[in-house]
């Protein structure tokens, strides 16, 4: 199961390596970070059906780090949320699929427009609310990113839902220890990150955020009584390409052809 | 106003499982009703409007029908990019309640004013902004917005504001209501200052004036087809507000005039808080008095209008 898991995923940042090259579309770095992430959660831990996206009883997902959109466009056209020839449209004028997920369902799979930072949690936490108020027990994940952890609003729904108890929601930060422009941990003082989730009453666990075994059993882990879980993953900007990682250039650039090609030798994926 | 909320929300709360009251941390008491009637639907969000926004927009996702209420500046412009991303482009249908707005807490100062509200609330597409006169157009409006798909604003006094209508009309957002018929002026107003407005009328039905009052509690979208009546109909349309005149009720019909073919029969003139901070505390009527908004003013700005115009 881990092992495929893996391949998906190194075709996931391909596609998405080669998309950002075909439309221009930047945060390649951000994206390639989660990966990992999203491959585990989107095809082994959430209880979806993607002919039925609006299942009542289905498992919601947030992207609350919006600009990684490319990478959950990519996912969710390979669990079957659309066609996956639904992505040539990528980039065009009139199109859906940008740089954030959109409102208004246009996307079948996304279930709220983020890309404003500091967003995707409480409206995240409103739906774990809703999820209890009418007696259901769908979760409720949220992936965060490091840099997003300078929103005040995080903090609050943070308070808010350690006060409410809510068993039911989990985030997950992506760490990848960048934002725009500047280290995560020198802009503002983030760290100790996972201390400060378990501080506002999280339970919280660090891992390799590119551990997929890790990634899998840490999403599947049952959450700790009356506490929401806050799983802090350490993980690499660029992820998967020698040239791309740990690089913050990554964050705007866009790769040529050539770097897509040896993109896709590093990660084993045949052209 | 305050009191009259909190009642009938407890009333719908009852009726309508979908509905949620989120409060930033005020109306101590206030809806204790609520929270005998409604259990687990009251949930007190903490200071921290931001977050309070997001987690209604998330309830309103998943078919829940969630009322915000904290004091207006904090409810509005505190939060406003949740209100605008997480409520309006995500389709949410929140119901944002601003209690205290315009000049209500003259007396805590600008801190706790709200003049810039509907101006800056009116932008957002897929917003409604209502303010209601009184508690009859509060009750009603109130059910009108829960029965609205999309996002809400409803614009409060503070308490013990006169009921106006005498029978309870039959409201929908977006229709104005004639308080009184007239001639040769119509007195638009928004909120609770319609009192005073009604007081202006008198006085100019003393003076000879006889001044169609219509109440536009609903200030997006905006009724253009009354507008239409009214501009064609009379020499001066005065356009009354407890808010700054940027942008608001006087500012919605003005840019719906620049979109006319035509220049219309009647002026426009605006009654409104000036765009200033005011460094003074005082009471509400004080406040009110100072940017001209009393019965008195009122009525000698339009009875000199209306000179000009003849």
């Amino acid at each position: 199961m881990i092992a495929a898991l893996k391949d998906r995923a190194a075709l996931l940042r391909a596609r998405i390596i080669e998309t950002s090259h075909r439309t221009g579309t930047p945060h390649l770095a951000s994206c390639l970070s989660c990966v990992d992430i999203l491959t585990a959660l989107y095809f082994e831990v959430l209880r979806l059906d993607p002919a039925r996206p609006d299942l009542p009883g289905r498992d919601r997902f947030l992207l609350s780090k919006g600009h990684a959109a490319p990478a959950l466009f990519q996912v969710l056209a390979m669990r079957g949320f659309y066609p996956e020839s639904r992505l040539d449209t990528y980039g065009e004028d009139g199109g859906v699929f940008g740089e954030h997920p959109p409102a208004g369902g246009e996307v079948p799979g996304i279930e709220a427009a983020t890309g404003s930072l500091g967003h995707g949690l409480p409206i995240g936490l409103g739906m774990a609310l809703a999820a209890r108020l009418a007696g259901r027990d769908n979760r409720v994940f949220v992936i965060l990113g490091d840099g997003e952890c300078n929103e005040g609003s995080v903090w609050e729904a943070a308070m808010m839902a350690a006060a409410q108890r809510m068993e039911n929601l989990t985030i997950i930060v992506d760490y990848n220890k960048w934002q725009a422009t500047g280290r995560s941990d020198e802009v503002l003082a983030l760290a100790p990150l996972a201390d400060k989730w378990r501080a506002f009453g999280w339970s919280a666990v660090e891992i390799d955020g590119h551990d997929m075994a890790a990634v899998v059993d840490a999403l599947k882990r049952p959450p700790e009584a009356g506490r929401p879980t806050a799983i802090v993953a350490h993980t690499v900007k660029g992820r998967g390409v020698s040239f791309m990682e740990d690089d913050n250039n990554w964050h705007y650039r866009i790769p040529g052809k050539d770097e897509v090609l040896a993109a896709r030798r590093e990660l084993g994926v045949a052209p | 106003m305050r009191n009259v909320f909190a009642e009938e929300i407890t009333r719908l709360g009852a009726i309508d499982q979908r509905l949620v009251l989120l409060s930033g941390d005020i109306g101590n008491r206030l809806f204790d009703r609520f929270k005998d009637g409604c259990p687990g639907r009251f949930l007190n969000c903490g200071i921290a409007e931001a977050n309070m926004m997001g987690v209604a927009a998330g309830m309103a996702l998943e078919g829940l029908r969630p009322v915000v209420y904290t004091i207006a500046p904090f409810t509005t412009t505190r939060c406003l990019e949740q209100i605008r991303v997480d409520a309006c482009y995500n389709h949410a249908p929140v119901i944002i309640v601003g209690t205290g707005a315009g000049l209500s807490y003259a007396e805590l100062g600008p801190t706790h004013h709200s003049c810039e509200d509907i101006a800056i609330l009116r932008t957002l597409p897929g917003m409604t902004v209502f303010c209601p006169c009184d508690p009859v157009e509060l009750r009603l409006g109130l059910k009108a917005a829960l029965d609205h798909d999309g996002p809400v604003y409803i614009r409060l006094g503070k308490k013990g504001e006169p009921t106006l209508h005498a029978r309870a009309p039959s409201l929908r957002l977006g229709e104005a209501l004639t308080l009184r018929d007239g001639g040769e002026v119509c007195l638009i107003a928004t909120g609770t200052l319609m009192a005073e407005v009604l007081r202006a009328a008198d006085l100019l039905a003393e003076a000879g004036v006889k001044a169609r009052v219509e109440s536009f509690h609903t200030v997006k979208p905006l009724d253009e087809a009354r507008l239409a009546e009214v501009f064609a109909g009379c020499q001066v349309v005065a356009a009354i507000e407890e808010h700054s005149r940027i942008g608001g009720l006087g500012g919605a019909i003005a840019e719906w005039l620049a979109a006319r073919p035509a220049p219309p029969r009647a002026r426009l003139l605006s009654c409104a808080v000036d765009d200033v901070f005011l460094h003074q505390v005082g009471s509400q009527d004080w406040a009110r008095s100072l940017f001209g908004l009393t019965a008195e003013t009122i009525a000698g700005k339009v009875r000199d209008a209306l000179a000009a115009a003849r």
